[in-house]
């Protein structure tokens, strides 16, 4: 016999689209929309605050490059983890941040801390859509 | 903006706290359990930078 509760329609990409979407935006705003906001809370100051040590440390922003596969993966791969930042990243490209990648560990780790907040703000984009789908509580 | 600067651990100890806190977040079901693996994160991660630095260390010769 079938099982019919296995059988359900994939939710319209309205009701998740929205909160993904402000999550990307703005971190932990999509766990604020589905009022998660102590999650939201933890969200928006672990990947504020990581993003604001990268600037503070002088990490480079990645921009995407051609060349050979690895260059490629690399560069672009940076790229949209940065991207990932939302507002954070947008508003201080356009305050007109821009730091050379330099040598240096404290630089090194800078450019890191920038593209990790973005990683874990790809994960609590996830988390988001997982919620808003009712995969998760 | 001020610049910061940091050392090696400070900076490990930094990241490895943040990713620890969205980790735990996002992973578990409910808080307690989301706790408990945010916590183990930290220690996995600490115990990876110690472990990491003395090999390096004792690797250098």
């Amino acid at each position: 016999m079938a099982n019919e509760s296995s059988v359900s329609a994939a939710p319209a990409t309205r009701s998740w689209g929205a909160a993904v979407a402000l999550a990307w935006i703005v971190p932990g705003g999509g766990h604020f929309l589905l009022k998660r906001y102590g999650r939201g809370g933890l969200v928006l100051l672990s990947v504020a605050l990581m993003f604001l040590l990268g600037l503070m440390m002088r990490g480079a922003m990645f921009h995407p490059q051609t060349g050979d596969l690895l260059t490629v993966i690399i560069y672009y791969g940076g790229f949209l983890a940065d991207l990932a930042n939302g507002f954070l990243y947008l508003l201080s490209v356009w305050l007109g941040y821009a730091q050379p990648d330099v040598a240096g560990h404290v630089h090194d780790y800078g450019t890191k801390f920038l593209v990790a907040a973005g990683l874990l703000n790809v994960l609590a984009m996830v988390d988001v859509w997982e919620i808003a789908t009712g995969k998760k509580d | 903006m001020p610049k910061l600067s940091v050392t090696h651990f400070e900076a490990a100890v930094l990241f490895a706290l943040f990713s620890s806190v969205v980790l735990g977040v996002v992973t578990k079901k409910n808080d307690r359990d989301r706790l408990r693996y945010g916590l183990r994160c930290f220690a996995y991660f600490i115990v990876a930078l110690f472990s990491i630095g003395w090999l390096m260390y004792l690797g250098h010769g």
